[in-house]
């Protein structure tokens, strides 16, 4: 089993056309994903190297009635990522994954309401994806190499981390039942809490990695969730221990504000909650490891 | 990006705010002639970015353009938050009979804007925030919808305001929704909003930050960034598509994404040593981009060794590893530098680094211990 996506999922690629989205669209086909379409406004009908075989089409919705697909990978540059997201929740795909780092804040507040009013699961923006190893299927742009079939559950809001975190479990010999990355943003479509839910749901996966980083309060909110709800273990690493304040690092939602959305803040609320947190990436990864032996 | 005070109040002024009149001044002599005109007694504002500026002596009265002129003297000669003071804001000084807080910012938790006021104005209102919370009035805002009337005048009662005072602040606070909307704001904030002698509102501090990934369709407030708010170094990264923060450490850093860039530091730390900088090469590095991270971290003179830390996944490693062999022919060769690479095309960039003569570390951990080591 896995969570979010799995062998039914049915992808079209926004910004296929593109070079980054070609390039990605091939390495997911290789993954094992199902891509059944692309969309590129205006450039409907054309084929692209290397994947003559998947319809580029001018709208989702055109893509979705002649391919029955039922998620989406963005693709598209910052500008008109937002309207992307909107045209897939109008279509009816019930997993949005946006890759697109740079979307203006307020663009995100007035595309949160319709995503939710369309009951649509949005993940990121400026996410890496999702993963799914035992059902081959791969959305967004995490090295496959690194990924096996197991037990852990991931969910990160940094992308390279969250490769470091995996790459550390395989080699551990943990495989992963689903990789999320929910994305560095300050307003993202889907939190831990979400994540944290169906992997407690989820019968195949016996325990939770959770990456963090300073910035915003959704760590202590997982803190929360963890400490009442989940029966599953969880380890964590937050990124930012030695990061200056005030200043963003790198990631748009990456910044300690005065008091709130320090790593030790973090770190207290989630070991207060019973989670191991690790040191390094590494120790994080190898005291989930210990647990689940 | 941070706006400066005095075009944070020509923004709010246009959005309907009561700002007093003011002026701008870089010398004594401009205050003093500044301090004429208005007559009466002024108030004279360091105008720089970092915060704190009060309690740093950068905001002073003068009865006088004498007075005037020697306070701007004093002004001048500071340096706030590692800032020197290069232009000072006079204004006609405003009787106040009290102080309040009104702030908008992004609720990230809610998804929403949010409207902070408070009665304890004048201060810094983290530390209400974190001593007094029950002092702060929060009011969730639809950035589609605005302020509605009933919302703002809900907020203007419990702050205590009375008759025409309450008209005035719903007027004061829908304006400040409507200028953060307009600019692409993630804070603005008047503190104090004060109630001056006659009773009436006046909005007498302005602060503004814009949503950094809003500037590109904000071209009018791009122009008002301060090219001082950022070191050399800073401003180039920036234009190379790189994000860079210098710290005071030994260990130069380049890795690409941020969660890993900052986790990078903390494993450096973890192992002894102290990161130089936060460098995030991004998305899709190729030779251009390296060379300059390259030449950014090396013109450090703390920098004693360099950890590239690179995981590809949207990022290529062979074209890192490219940049990497092309950046080291060119750069330093005497600076110790340790290279991780893993990800996709790893295979590729581990031969074009091995061709090259640099070896490569499979693991973050082993490269963060080998890079300490290098830099003692």
């Amino acid at each position: 089993m896995s969570v979010l996506l799995d062998a039914t999922t049915r992808l079209v690629v926004q910004g296929m056309t593109g070079s980054q989205g070609s390039f990605h669209t091939r390495l997911m086909r290789e993954a094992g994903t199902q891509v059944v379409a692309g969309v590129t406004p205006g450039r409907g009908g054309v084929a692209v190297n290397g994947l003559e075989d998947i319809p580029v089409f001018n709208t989702v919705a055109e893509a979705t009635q002649a391919t029955d697909a039922n998620a989406a990978c963005i693709f598209v540059p910052a500008a008109f990522a937002a309207d992307a997201i909107l045209e897939d929740a109008a279509a009816g795909l019930s997993v949005i994954v946006c890759l697109t780092e740079g979307i203006p804040v307020l663009d995100m507040l007035r595309v949160m309401p319709r995503v939710r009013a369309a009951g649509a699961h949005l993940i990121g923006p400026n996410c890496p994806g999702v993963t799914t190893p035992a059902d081959g299927v791969k959305v967004g742009v995490m090295p496959w190499a690194v990924h096996s079939p197991g037990p852990v559950g991931v969910v990160s809001r940094s992308g390279t981390l969250t490769y470091e975190v995996v790459q550390h479990l395989t080699d551990l010999g943990a495989g992963q039942t689903t990789t999320v990355g929910i994305g560095g943003d300050p307003i993202i479509g889907t939190r831990f809490i979400d994540v944290l839910s169906k992997f407690e749901a989820d019968p195949q996966t016996d325990g939770v990695v959770l990456l963090g980083e300073i910035g915003g309060d959704d760590e202590e909110r997982a803190a929360t969730y963890i400490q009442e709800r989940m029966t599953k273990p969880v380890t964590s690493f937050i990124a930012g221990k030695t990061a200056p304040p005030e200043r963003r690092m790198g990631h748009a939602g990456a910044i300690v504000s005065g008091t709130s959305g320090s790593a030790t803040a973090k770190e207290s609320a989630l070991r207060a909650a019973g989670v191991l947190v690790g040191e390094t990436p590494e120790h994080a990864a190898r005291l989930l490891v210990d647990r689940l032996r | 990006m941070k706006v400066h005070e005095s075009d944070a109040r020509a923004i709010f002024r246009r959005h309907g705010l009561p700002v007093p009149e003011s002026c701008l001044a870089s010398t004594a002599d401009e205050a003093a002639q500044a301090a004429r005109a208005f007559g009466g007694l002024v108030v004279i504002k360091a105008q720089v970015l970092a915060g704190g500026r009060g309690k740093a002596g950068g905001v002073k009265l003068a009865g006088s353009p004498e007075e005037a002129g020697t306070a701007a003297t004093r002004i001048l000669a500071l340096n706030i938050g590692g800032e020197p003071v290069r232009r000072l804001l006079v204004a006609p000084a405003v009787e106040i009979a009290r102080e309040m807080y009104l702030g908008v910012l992004i609720d990230r938790t809610a998804q929403s804007l949010v409207m902070m006021a408070s009665a304890e104005g004048g201060v810094d209102i983290e530390e209400v925030a974190a001593t007094n919370p029950s002092a702060i009035l929060r009011a969730s805002v639809d950035p589609l919808a605005g302020l509605p009337d009933w919302q703002a005048r809900e907020l203007g009662f419990a702050l205590g305001l009375t008759g025409s005072q309450v008209r005035q602040f719903v007027r004061v606070a829908q304006g400040l929704v409507e200028a953060f909307v307009d600019v692409d704001a993630s804070l603005a904030e008047v503190n104090p909003l004060v109630v001056d002698a006659e009773g009436n509102l006046q909005a007498i501090d302005a602060k503004l930050n814009i949503d950094d990934n809003a500037l590109a369709r904000q071209p009018e407030i791009e122009r008002l960034r301060d090219p001082h708010e950022e070191s050399e170094a800073e401003r180039r990264a920036r234009a190379a598509g790189l994000s860079y923060i210098k710290l005071d450490g030994t260990i130069g850093c380049m890795v690409n994404g941020a969660g890993l860039a900052m986790a990078t530091m903390d494993v450096i730390k973890h192992y002894g040593g102290e990161p130089a900088n936060f460098l995030d090469v991004g998305g899709g590095a190729g030779v251009e981009k390296i060379t300059t991270a390259f030449e950014i971290i090396l013109e450090d003179p703390n920098v004693r060794a360099v950890l590239v830390n690179i995981f590809a996944g949207i990022t290529r490693a062979d074209d890192v590893a490219m940049g990497v062999v092309a950046a080291r022919a060119r750069l330093a060769q005497d600076v110790p530098l340790v290279v991780r690479v893993a990800g996709t095309r790893e295979a590729e960039a581990l031969t074009l680094l091995e061709e090259a003569g640099i070896g490569a570390e499979r693991s973050m951990d082993s490269a963060a211990a080998q890079v300490v080591e290098a830099a003692r």
